[in-house]
C-alpha cells in the first residue's frame, strides 16, 4: 500500500468512525432533553428513566466522538500538512466556532450529567437542552468547513499564492447551507431510526414495553419527520452539485456522455472502458429535469471533464445509489410510522410492524456512510476543488500504511467497546432504569 | 489582534497543562498507589474529576485550533517532524479519555472489565502527557531538521533525543506533583490526606530530579537552556519566585492547608512555562541551522487572524462564565 492511499485510507476509517459517533453524540441529548421535558411536565417517572438510560449513551458516545474529534484535529496536519498550511487560516474559522460550540457542550454535558438532585430542575433541563444545541452547531460548523473544499470561497488563487483571505466569506461558501442541512437531517434520520429500532426490538422481546414504547416514540416522531424531509435537502444539495462540481455530479449519475434530455439511472453497474452502464434503468429526462427544471437541457457529463479530474466512477456511483436507495426506504417507514400513529394504532403493537423498524437500526447509518463517500469520493482528485489536488497535500512521511494499520485497530476496538457497552446498558434497563414501577 | 490570538495560546496551553495536567496526575498517581488503595484514590480523584472531566481536556482542542488557523506553518511543521510522538500521544488521549468514561459508565461493574479499563487508564495517563512533554522538548531542542533525507533523521531524531525525553519525564512528574495537591484537598478522611502528602513529596522530588536531568541533558545536547533561563531577569525572576513558592507550599501543607496550597502548585507551573517560553519568544519552533519559526512572523494573514481573535474573545465570554460556575456548583458548593 502507497502512502498516499494509506493517508486516505486512514482519513476516510476516522471520519467514518467519527461521523457515527458524533451524529449520535449531536442528536441523542435532543431525545434526552425531550424526554426530561415530559418528565418536568407530566410527572410520569418512566421518561425519568428513559431520560436517565439515555443519558449514559449521551455520554458514551460524547467521549468517544470528543476523542475521535480531537484525533482528526491532529490528523489532519499529520496526514495533509500541506493542505493545512494553505488552507486553515482560510476555512478554520469553523472550527474554531466549533472548538466554543464544543466547549460549550463539554460544559454543559458536566452540568446534566451530574446535575440530578443538585441543580434546580429547570436549568438543569436547560443544560441538557444546551448540550443537544451546541452538539448540532458543532456538527454544523464542521460541515461547514468540508464544504468549502467542495465549494472554495474568501480568497483569491494567483500564481499558486493564496491572496485576499476572508474567513468569513469561506465560511458561508455556497455549499454549506445546502450541505449543513443534508448533514443535520442526516444525523437525526439515522440516529432517530437506530435508537428507536433498539427499543423495537426490545418491545418485540417484550422487555420492559412500556418504557421501550414510550422511548421508542420519541426517537422514530424525529427519525421519521427528519427522513421525510431529507429528499428536499437532498435535491438542494445535487443541483448544487451540479453546478459547482460537475466531476462529481456526473460520477453519482455514472453519466458518461452529455445529451440532451439526459437521463436519471438506477441502479446499473457503470463500466468505465467502454463508458456506459449495464443493467440499470434509465428515465430519459428526469436527469435534465431534477438539474435545469425542464426536460431538455443537457447536463454536463464525464466527456467534458478530463480524465485526470474525473474522481472514481463505480464507488461515487453505487455510494449515491445505496444512499437514495436507504433515503426512500426510511421515507416510507416513517410514513407509514404517522399512518398507523393517526389512523391505524393496532399496527404499533404488530410483529411485523416492530420488525420493520428492527431492520431498521442500521440503514440510516449505513445511509451516512454513503452520503459521506459520494461527498468524499466524488471530490478527488481534489483535496480542494479545483485549486489543490490531495496527492499535492499528503505528508512527505514515509510508512503511513503503518498508522493506518494502527488506527484501524483501534477504531475496530473503540466501536467493539461501544457496542459491548450499550448493550450492557440495555441489558441492565429492568435494573438500573425502569424499576420504579 | 495577533497578541490577542498568542495570549489565548498561552493561556489554552497554560490551562490545559493545570487542569487536563491534573487529570493525567490522578492517572499516574493511581499508577503508583498500593493495590489496597487503589480503589478509595480512584474513589477521591473520580469525585474531583468528574464533572469537569471533559471541560479540562478542551483546552488541547482549543490550542491545536488556534495553532491551525492562526499559525498554520508552525502547525503543519510540527506536524510533520513530530509525526510519531503527536501520534503516540493521540493513542494515549483516545485511550485514556474512553477508558475514563468506560469504567464510569458500564452498567455492570465487574471486576474484569473494570480492571481492564483502569489498566488502560493509568498506562495512558502515564504515556499521554510523556509524548506531549516530548513534543514540547523537541520544538525547542534544535534537533528538527528540515533537510534531512533519511527516514530516521527527519522523523525519529527530531524527538528521540537525550533532551526531549527528559522534559517528557519532567512534564509527567509536574502532573503527577499538581495532582497530589489538588487531591489533598479533595481527600476526606485524614488517612488519606497523608497518603497523598506523602505522594506529593514524591512527586516532588522526583519533578526535581527530573529537572535536573532536562538541564543535564540539555548541557550534552547543547540546548542553551541554563542560559535561557537564567540569562535575562525575568526568566530569572520566576524561576526565584517558583522556588520560593515551593518552600511556602511545603510550609502551609506542614500546617495543614489545601487550598493555597493549590494556588501555589499552579503558580510554579505556571511560573516554569513562562520562563521557557519568554527567552525565545516569539520564536516557537527552533529547528536545526537556527532556522526558527516565529508566533511574530509566521501566522496567518491578519484578516484571519482578526476573526480568530473576535472569536475567542466572544467564545471567552461564554465559555468562562460556564466553567466558572461549573466549578462553582461541583466543587466550591461541595467543599
Amino acid at each position: 500500500m502507497n502512502d498516499f492511499i494509506a493517508a486516505r485510507s486512514q482519513m476516510a476509517l476516522s471520519l467514518g468512525f467519527h461521523i457515527i459517533y458524533s451524529c449520535i453524540g449531536m442528536v441523542m441529548p435532543v431525545f434526552m432533553a425531550i424526554s426530561h421535558y415530559k418528565w418536568i411536565k407530566t410527572g410520569d417517572v418512566v421518561y425519568k428513566n428513559i431520560t436517565q438510560a439515555w443519558s449514559k449513551g449521551v455520554a458514551i458516545f460524547f467521549a468517544t466522538g470528543a476523542v475521535s474529534g480531537t484525533m482528526l484535529s491532529f490528523e489532519l496536519g499529520l496526514l495533509w500538512p500541506k493542505f493545512m498550511r494553505y488552507a486553515g487560516p482560510i476555512f478554520g474559522m469553523p472550527f474554531s466556532l466549533e472548538g466554543v460550540a464544543f466547549f460549550v457542550e463539554a460544559i454543559a454535558l458536566g452540568f446534566f450529567l451530574y446535575g440530578w438532585n443538585r441543580l434546580n430542575k429547570w436549568f438543569h433541563w436547560l443544560t441538557g437542552v444546551v448540550v443537544g444545541v451546541s452538539g448540532v452547531l458543532s456538527g454544523i460548523l464542521v460541515v461547514s468547513a468540508n464544504s468549502w473544499m467542495n465549494s472554495p470561497a474568501g480568497f483569491d488563487y494567483v500564481n499558486g499564492q493564496y491572496l485576499d483571505i476572508d474567513p468569513i466569506k469561506a465560511m458561508f461558501n455556497a455549499a454549506w447551507f445546502s450541505e449543513a442541512l443534508h448533514m443535520t437531517l442526516a444525523a437525526f434520520v439515522a440516529t432517530g431510526f437506530a435508537v428507536a429500532g433498539i427499543h423495537a426490538l426490545m418491545i418485540f422481546r417484550k422487555r420492559n414495553v412500556h418504557f421501550h414504547t414510550q422511548a421508542f416514540k420519541i426517537a422514530i416522531i424525529f427519525g421519521s419527520v427528519a427522513a421525510i424531509l431529507q429528499p428536499l435537502s437532498g435535491d438542494i444539495s445535487a443541483k448544487g452539485a451540479a453546478h459547482r462540481q460537475p466531476g462529481k455530479s456526473a460520477a453519482m449519475e455514472a453519466n458518461f456522455h452529455t445529451v440532451p434530455s439526459s437521463p436519471l439511472l438506477i441502479g446499473g453497474i457503470p463500466d468505465t472502458v467502454n463508458k456506459k452502464n449495464n443493467y440499470g434503468i434509465e428515465i430519459p429526462g428526469l436527469l435534465s429535469f431534477l438539474v435545469y427544471e425542464d426536460f431538455k437541457t443537457p447536463v454536463e457529463g464525464l466527456d467534458k471533464i478530463p480524465q485526470k479530474d474525473q474522481p472514481n466512477v463505480p464507488i461515487t456511483h453505487y455510494a449515491f445509489q445505496v444512499m437514495v436507495g436507504i433515503g426512500m426506504f426510511l421515507l416510507f417507514a416513517g410514513l407509514l410510522y404517522f399512518l398507523a400513529l393517526w389512523w391505524k394504532r393496532k399496527w404499533l403493537v404488530k410483529n411485523w410492524f416492530l420488525k420493520l423498524f428492527i431492520i431498521c437500526t442500521p440503514l440510516g447509518f449505513l445511509a451516512v456512510e454513503a452520503g459521506w463517500t459520494v461527498t468524499e469520493v466524488g471530490r478527488q482528485p481534489w483535496i480542494i476543488q479545483g485549486v489543490m489536488r490531495t496527492s499535492e497535500a499528503v505528508t512527505p512521511m514515509q510508512g503511513i500504511q503503518y498508522t493506518f494499520y494502527l488506527f484501524t485497530f483501534v477504531y475496530f476496538t473503540l466501536s467493539v467497546a461501544v457496542i459491548f457497552l450499550l448493550w450492557r446498558q440495555i441489558k441492565m434497563v429492568p435494573q438500573l432504569y425502569d424499576k420504579n414501577k | 489582534m495577533l497578541h490577542v490570538v498568542i495570549i489565548f495560546l498561552f493561556f489554552a496551553i497554560l490551562l490545559y497543562f493545570l487542569l487536563g495536567g491534573a487529570d493525567f496526575g490522578a492517572g499516574i498517581i493511581e499508577l503508583f498507589t498500593s493495590d489496597n488503595n487503589k480503589s478509595r484514590t480512584r474513589k477521591t480523584s473520580y469525585q474531583a474529576i468528574g464533572p469537569i472531566w471533559e471541560a479540562n481536556h478542551m483546552w488541547l482542542v482549543i490550542a491545536v485550533v488556534i495553532l491551525f488557523v492562526g499559525f498554520p506553518v508552525i502547525y503543519s511543521e510540527m506536524c510533520t517532524y513530530l509525526h510519531i510522538p503527536l501520534l503516540i500521544m493521540l493513542m494515549g488521549i483516545i485511550a485514556r479519555g474512553t477508558a475514563f468514561s468506560f469504567r464510569n459508565y458500564d452498567a455492570i461493574k465487574d471486576e474484569k472489565t473494570q480492571t481492564l479499563y483502569n489498566h488502560i487508564f493509568v498506562y495512558s495517563s502515564f504515556i499521554t502527557p510523556l509524548f506531549l512533554g516530548i513534543t514540547a522538548g523537541s520544538i525547542i531542542s534544535r534537533q528538527i531538521d528540515p533537510s534531512a533525507n533519511d527516514f530516521l533523521t527527519a522523523y525519529v531524531y527530531s524527538w528521540l533525543n537525550f533532551f526531549s525525553v527528559a522534559v517528557g519525564f519532567f512534564t509527567v512528574a509536574l502532573c503527577g506533583f499538581l495532582a497530589a495537591i489538588y487531591l489533598i484537598g479533595e481527600a476526606k478522611e485524614q488517612s488519606d490526606v497523608k497518603r497523598f502528602t506523602k505522594k506529593a513529596v514524591i512527586m516532588n522530588a522526583v519533578a526535581v530530579g527530573c529537572g535536573g536531568l532536562v538541564f543535564l541533558a540539555a548541557e550534552i545536547e547543547h540546548v542553551h537552556l541554563a542560559y535561557w533561563l537564567f540569562g535575562n531577569p525575568l526568566s530569572l525572576t520566576t524561576i526565584i519566585a517558583a522556588s520560593l513558592s515551593l518552600v511556602l507550599l511545603w510550609y502551609l501543607l506542614a500546617k495543614g492547608n489545601t487550598q493555597v496550597i493549590r494556588i501555589l502548585a499552579a503558580f510554579q507551573v505556571t511560573m516554569i512555562l513562562i520562563a521557557v517560553g519568554y527567552r525565545h519568544y516569539p520564536n516557537i519552533i527552533m529547528m536545526k541551522g537556527g532556522n526558527n519559526l516565529s508566533l511574530l512572523k509566521d501566522h496567518a494573514p491578519l484578516t484571519t487572524i482578526t476573526d480568530l481573535g473576535w472569536g475567542l474573545m466572544i467564545g471567552s465570554l461564554i465559555i468562562l462564565p460556564a466553567l466558572g460556575y461549573l466549578y462553582y456548583s461541583f466543587k466550591a458548593k461541595t467543599d
